[in-house]
């Protein structure tokens, strides 16, 4: 079966089993993500991607595309919840961009300029992350982790290592490693893993690397996310 | 090494199978009473699992401790009903009685004392875990004899029996409690009509899941037969975790075998072999009663091979405990945690019917709906749906608690109305009504002639009654503290809207609420309601939605000023600097200070 629906009142081709974001992205349209990664299937659990589809609210990533429907993602209200949302994870973990390596090649800090996020609107949580630097080649800083479980699934389903999983449960929850210590150093993590590159925030970084770009030639410095994001794979 | 050894004798019961896992967390924290960290590294190199695998699935479950715990482990139930009988002071009076803070281990280790979610004894209350053996109807000379057994170090299995007696309170039967079903009946009456002539016979009964949802069983079972793959699989939700329910319980004390009953039918139309019920941990007591049945039943050649002489009717139950996490009543979180990961809800679709339990088309029933499944096959379509209303057949055991004199399950045919329920059950001068648990409906007095059914107020069976003397701002606190505590944090609305939530709920009982905190909180139960991924998330605020809208003044007269928005106590900011200074005279106060410069 393919079709096509339409996405804020455009048309919008589809194949059999594409998804609404998959195959808005096919025809040049971008629709917000965090979790969603193309190599991965959906995980849907940033609720960035979500759209309203005949008044109800579904995550796009996760939804296959029908012929004929209405997809609703770009209204002030879907825009709206997307921006709280940013907010949420904003006060959850800590995020202090202007220190941050990872600034200007941040996919959360992009979305918040994306969707004009002015300031974090809620109370700061202020959690206690303790860094793991004790790896020579990553330091792991779970300040800024937004729990997308990237890291979780490349490094089980493409490194074939599972060095990450996430433990603990609601607020609590947080990455570990797969050492007894708790130690990155104590595990098989290369720097060359998937997993060490595919951290849409801060947290996994490569040492002796940080800074390098200059300001005005990052990935986010000269065009907003949702242009650089299709173009990425274009 | 002790661990070791203790760790290979239980992966060994449970042949190294990795579905088990949450059930070797939970047999080898009973040897060791806790996990230590050279036993998760055991357990994984025994299961051949990523250790950080084990270590998050540990982490998942409230009642799995990656940390050393008392001795004694006591939880006391923390519903909104077990605090109204008293819970707080009682915890309290235990703690003080044993020396230990709440939240710590006793210096000597010998205890530790905390809370947790509903026990499901609501109607018993207020109850409490002692290393996961439930104790009911607590009161001051309870919580000494407690106290003294403790102290005096006396083993579990030593303490006297009647603490550990816990009651059914039938106090309104209808005809799922009062038709005698006698074990293999209703499997040999559905077996004589043929799978169609059965199935059309549920068919008939209108017969809609109890679990909270209200799907057809028909069609789900209509659905899962036809699904592609020869491995079919029926499972029990036994997880009655939602606050103020408690008719499961009593369902599996006194006709768990019409519940097993019902599981068997189901194999048998969508032709399974592997059942599984999903015990939740707080009914652990249950275990060993549920376990002689199913051996019962087998000996009688009501479960295994060539059931009722019928061949290839093949099917067993196996029975899997919870460890405290709300979220697995969710069906695809208790999927998920039937294979032994951690209780996170499944993208759906596909749904379970198609792919469920290890991808093999499933049935996931509730044990109320399984057991109404059992008395259809004995007396017929018909004559179930002969009660209730048009689209809400039957029965429905309600789990009553809070203020009412008669406390207990009750079978009402779906109809009746809150009024006749508050008389039946002895409530007078009732402010309030949670229908459906933490998660359902908060009704107001105007209100109490509405009627239970998936039509107008839908339940899963929870009915808490509140009298004038409460505070419907206090019911919903206690809701919202439940759901941040059990949001399994997959998602970002639920995993951080339920915290904000409770942050803006905490601000207003302290006092230093502001209106703005008002238009906040309805702002965040939108996004909760549009953007979680599971049920838990979107009914979170439900209690909060409802109070507000007809509670509100039980809000406002909490706020200090409708204008200004205090967010915080300015004085109060001073006292760490009061106490660092050793200062408390006038002029370290802010009231006093600002008199002496004038």
């Amino acid at each position: 079966m393919s079709g096509q629906f339409l996405l804020d009142g455009q048309a919008v081709p589809f194949d059999d089993g594409q998804t609404i974001l998959e195959a808005a992205r096919a025809a040049g349209h971008y629709i917000p993500h965090l979790c969603w990664h193309p190599d991965f299937p959906p995980h849907g659990s940033c609720k960035l991607c979500i759209v309203k589809v005949g008044g109800r609210h579904v995550s796009s990533c996760a939804l296959q595309a029908a012929d004929g429907m209405e997809v609703d993602s770009s209204s002030a209200e879907i825009r709206g919840e997307r921006r709280t949302l940013l907010q949420m994870l904003f006060v959850e973990g800590n995020h202090f961009c202007p220190s941050c390596e990872k600034s200007g090649n941040c996919e959360l800090q992009a979305q918040a300029y994306e969707h004009e996020m002015m300031s974090a609107r809620f109370a700061y949580l202020f959690p206690l992350r303790p860094v793991d630097a004790s790896h020579p080649d990553i330091l792991l800083d779970f300040n800024r982790c937004i729990f997308c479980e990237l890291c979780v699934r490349a490094s089980r389903d493409v490194d074939g290592k599972s060095v990450f999983a996430l433990t603990n449960r609601g607020i609590h929850k947080h990455l570990v490693v797969n050492a007894e210590s708790g130690r990155l150093a104590d595990t098989d993590f290369s720097v060359d893993d998937l997993a060490a590159n595919i951290c849409p925030v801060g947290v996994i970084l490569k040492k002796r690397s940080g800074f390098k770009v200059p300001i005005g030639e990052r990935k986010y410095d000269a065009q907003p996310i949702s242009r650089v994001s299709l173009e990425d794979e274009s | 090494m002790e661990v070791a050894k203790t760790v290979r004798k239980v992966v060994a019961r449970h042949a190294g199978v990795t579905t088990r896992l949450l059930q070797i967390l939970i047999e080898v924290q009973d040897e060791l009473s806790w996990l230590p960290p050279a036993a998760l590294s055991c357990i994984a190199q025994a299961l051949k699992l990523p250790r950080a695998r084990v270590d998050g699935v540990a982490g998942f479950y409230s009642l799995l401790y990656r940390r050393p715990v008392g001795c004694y482990r006591i939880l006391f139930s923390d519903n909104i009903t077990d605090r109204m009988l008293g819970a707080p002071a009682l915890m309290q009076a235990l703690c003080t009685a044993l020396w230990v803070e709440r939240g710590k281990v006793s210096e000597d280790g010998l205890v530790s004392i905390d809370t947790t979610s509903c026990t499901g004894l609501c109607d018993q209350g207020p109850a409490l875990l002692v290393n996961g053996l439930a104790i009911g109807r607590l009161d001051a000379a309870r919580i000494d004899t407690i106290a003294g057994l403790v102290r005096g170090r006396t083993p579990l299995a030593d303490w006297p029996r009647e603490l550990f007696q816990i009651d059914d309170n039938i106090r309104r039967r209808g005809p799922l409690l009062d038709t005698e079903v006698p074990p293999g009946a209703a499997l040999a009456a559905a077996l004589k009509l043929g799978r169609e002539g059965w199935l059309a016979e549920l068919r008939a009964s209108g017969l809609r899941g109890r679990g909270g949802a209200g799907f057809a069983t028909a069609r789900k079972w209509d659905a899962c037969r036809a699904a592609p793959g020869a491995e079919k699989v029926v499972v029990c939700n036994a997880d009655e975790g939602e606050p103020g329910t408690f008719k499961d319980r009593v369902l599996l004390t006194r006709f768990a075998d019409r519940v097993f009953e019902g599981m068997t039918l189901a194999a048998w139309t969508i032709g399974a072999r592997l059942g599984l019920m999903y015990l939740r941990g707080e009914y652990r007591h249950l275990l060993r009663p549920l376990h002689e049945v199913l051996a019962r039943r087998r000996a009688v050649g009501l479960l295994g091979a060539g059931i009722l002489g019928e061949a290839g009717f093949d099917f067993d139950i196996d029975i899997h405990l919870g460890a405290g996490a709300y979220v697995c009543g969710e069906e695809t979180a208790l999927l998920e945690s039937l294979e032994g990961k951690r209780g996170t809800p499944r993208i759906r679709p596909p749904f379970p019917v198609t792919q469920g339990y290890l991808g093999r088309p499933t049935v996931v029933n509730n044990v109320e709906t399984l057991a109404a499944v059992a008395l259809i096959a004995l007396r017929g379509g018909a004559d179930y749906a002969a009660r209730g209303t048009a689209s809400s057949s039957g029965t429905k055991l309600l789990s009553i608690s809070g203020d009412c004199a008669f406390p207990g399950v009750y079978e009402y045919p779906f109809g009746v109305t809150v009024a006749e329920v508050l008389a039946d059950c002895g409530a007078r001068d009732t402010h309030a009504v949670q229908v459906g648990g933490a998660s359902g409906v908060t009704l107001a007095g105007d209100e109490f002639g509405r009627r239970i059914g998936f039509e107008d107020v839908p339940s899963a069976g929870a009915f808490m009654v509140f009298n004038r003397s409460r505070d419907a701002f206090d019911i919903a606190h206690n809701f919202v503290d439940f759901f941040a505590h059990e949001s399994c944090g997959f998602c970002t609305p639920c995993r951080i809207g339920t915290v904000l939530l409770k942050g803006y709920m905490d601000k207003l009982a302290s006092g230093y609420g502001a209106k703005v905190d008002l238009a906040d909180i309805e702002w965040l139960e939108r996004l909760l309601k549009n953007a979680s991924h599971c049920g838990l998330g979107s009914s979170a605020p439900n209690a909060v939605v409802d109070t507000l809208l007809k509670f509100r003044p039980a809000y406002e007269r909490r706020l200090q000023s409708l204008e200004f928005e205090p967010a915080f106590d300015l004085d109060q900011a001073l006292a760490r600097a009061r106490q660092m200074t050793g200062r408390d005279d006038p002029g370290a106060h802010l009231e006093t200070l600002r008199e002496d410069t004038t």
